[in-house]
């Protein structure tokens, strides 16, 4: 059998809390694998510890034990393989649009002359739409449009594996109907691996392969795994149109309401 | 550390976005300010809108001013020279402002060229070391709380208190008046970038540090510029006490400047030109300032 692309291994993280100074327990033990190309999601409750786990897999927050492999290869730092789409956008609020995504370029390419870059960052910009906001600063976009700059940025350095923090979260729902829509365009069109965390229920039956579902912490787990079974292309309409959908849709909920009654 | 612009307010999005939110909802509306229309919060200063009535304040406390000032110095102080007669000084000096008569009788614009040339190269070095240092501060907190007891006593030394030090150590009063600069300009900058590295939002740095930039680019391309606003806050009030401190460093060394202008007036007993001397330091100051005001408009960004 292939080798998974990320494989998770017996992650845990301990938090210390700074009065009382008792340790507890975000999650422990904590095992998953993406396969290439494949699209997963990880759905929780808010503070279950999810983006937690995506910060240990993006090398930005430390473990206290435990394993993460890309490619078969343990990962100590952070690197431009796992790029990774923040919740607040973390755009440089002092470079415009095409200059977020060109720090990024350069970064990946250091050795690529000016003309290759601007071919890059100019590929990227139209990808997501923005040509014409080109040169506008984050804080003139709407939070729609950051949030493609953030894709943009991503994207543009080819990584191994994206990494979705609650990606459209701080995104007004008419708007975050069509970047989810733009993002499976640009997963389908690029080939790279997808791994999100989010916690609303729709959002990962639409966009992922494969849904982990993740108990609220302390001492979170993920307790089960979904393979969506609705065939690509999906779109919201059509998904509400079909019963299954639905009986999906409840079955996640009353996992997440009774374990978070629990 | 953002500065809105002040021709610009935004309104606030319940009134004038789609009630569902919708596509636009997000944006931030931006009208231009006009001058009629129903008073609105403004987006900068004091919330206030300001018409023209300022100015005309302004003016009348500067014909207040002029007014008790001749006041003085015809019924209170007859020896006390008035505004007229310090125009007329003035527009002596004003008149003729580059003439080289030897060493001590130089027209005024070389001694303001002599102090603000000695002023770049004492603020230049100051600012580049404090820089240096502050980003280095910034980002280790265990140097920074190290060393934090001893910048707060340096800087708490008026840089003229150096002088007698630095001319015993040096034993030059051209470079002592140099590294009273310096000193003057060291403190602010270094306090404030090594405040605007430390409050650098963290999901910057794990940007950098996801992009596996090298330390220097990460410098220069994420921590400079996130910390641009702060640093030339620094810049600009190290820039006003440089100046402060340059008058009574040349004054005491009898470097050519405007200080050693000012001190030598008084020496020859012309009160009248000590007033215009003053008058120009605060002029030279403003406009110091007015450039420093430029250079932050451009670094300032909106998060």
């Amino acid at each position: 059998m292939k080798m998974p692309l990320l494989k998770v291994e017996g992650v845990s993280k301990y938090f210390q809390d700074p009065r009382s100074k008792n340790e507890f327990c975000v999650f422990s033990d904590l095992s998953l694998s993406v396969k290439e190309k494949e699209f997963v999601a990880v759905l929780g409750h808010s503070g279950c510890g999810k983006s937690t786990l995506l910060n240990i897999i993006a090398g930005i927050e430390k473990s206290n034990g435990g394993v993460v492999f890309l490619d078969g290869r343990q990962t100590v730092k952070p690197g431009l393989d796992r790029m990774v789409v923040f919740q607040n956008f973390a755009l440089m609020p002092w470079l415009s649009v095409q200059g977020n995504i060109k720090l990024a370029v350069k970064a990946a390419y250091p050795e690529w002359d000016k003309a290759s870059i601007k071919q890059r960052v100019d590929k990227y910009v139209e990808m997501v739409n923005l040509t014409e906001a080109r040169n506008k600063k984050p804080a003139e976009l709407s939070g729609g449009m950051r949030q493609r700059v953030g894709l943009a940025r991503a994207f543009s350095v080819n990584p191994r594996i994206m990494l979705l923090d609650e990606p459209f979260a701080q995104i007004d729902a008419l708007t975050r109907g069509v970047i989810q829509q733009e993002l499976v365009r640009m997963w389908e069109e690029t080939g790279i691996t997808i791994f999100m965390v989010t916690h609303d229920v729709d959002e990962a039956i639409l966009l992922s392969d494969r849904v982990l579902l993740m108990t609220p912490g302390p001492g979170a787990t993920l307790a089960e795994e979904i393979t969506i079974p609705f065939a690509r292309p999906r779109t919201r309409d059509r998904l509400v149109e079909d019963p299954a959908f639905f009986k999906l849709r409840d079955r996640i909920v009353a996992f997440l309401g009774h374990r978070q009654a629990a | 550390m953002s500065n809105s612009n002040p021709s610009t307010l935004s309104v606030p999005s319940a009134a004038a976005a789609p009630p569902s939110g919708g596509a636009a909802a997000g944006k931030r509306i931006v009208l231009k300010a006009v001058d009629s229309g129903p008073p609105r919060a403004a987006a900068g200063g004091l919330g206030q809108r300001v018409g023209g009535n300022w100015m005309v304040l302004s003016l009348f406390c500067l014909l207040l001013f002029l007014a008790l000032w001749q006041l003085y110095s015809t019924v209170g102080n007859e020896k006390f020279p008035g505004p007229v007669v310090v125009a007329e000084h003035a527009w002596y000096f004003l008149s003729d402002p580059f003439y080289d008569n030897g060493p001590n009788d130089q027209g005024i614009g070389f001694l303001v060229g002599f102090s603000l040339a000695r002023l770049a190269t004492g603020f230049l070095a100051g600012s580049v070391v404090a820089v240096v240092l502050g980003v280095i501060l910034g980002l280790n907190r265990t140097l920074f709380k190290a060393l934090n007891p001893y910048i707060q006593v340096l800087r708490a030394i008026s840089p003229i208190a150096w002088m007698p030090l630095l001319l015993y150590t040096v034993q030059n009063s051209g470079w002592t008046a140099l590294l009273v600069v310096f000193m003057a300009s060291m403190w602010p900058t270094l306090a404030n970038t090594a405040f605007g590295v430390n409050n650098i939002k963290k999901e910057y740095l794990n940007v950098a540090a996801i992009l596996q930039m090298p330390t220097m680019s990460k410098v220069f391309r994420v921590i400079l510029p996130g910390a641009g606003p702060a640093i030339v806050a620094g810049l600009r009030i190290s820039m006003g006490s440089a100046w402060v401190a340059i008058v009574p460093a040349e004054a005491l060394l009898g470097s050519l400047g405007l200080g050693y202008f000012v001190w030598n007036e008084w020496n020859n007993l012309d009160i009248a030109n000590v007033i215009f001397a003053i008058l120009l330091i605060g002029a030279v100051g403003v406009m110091l300032d007015m450039l420093f005001n430029r250079l932050a408009k451009s670094l300032a960004y909106t998060d």
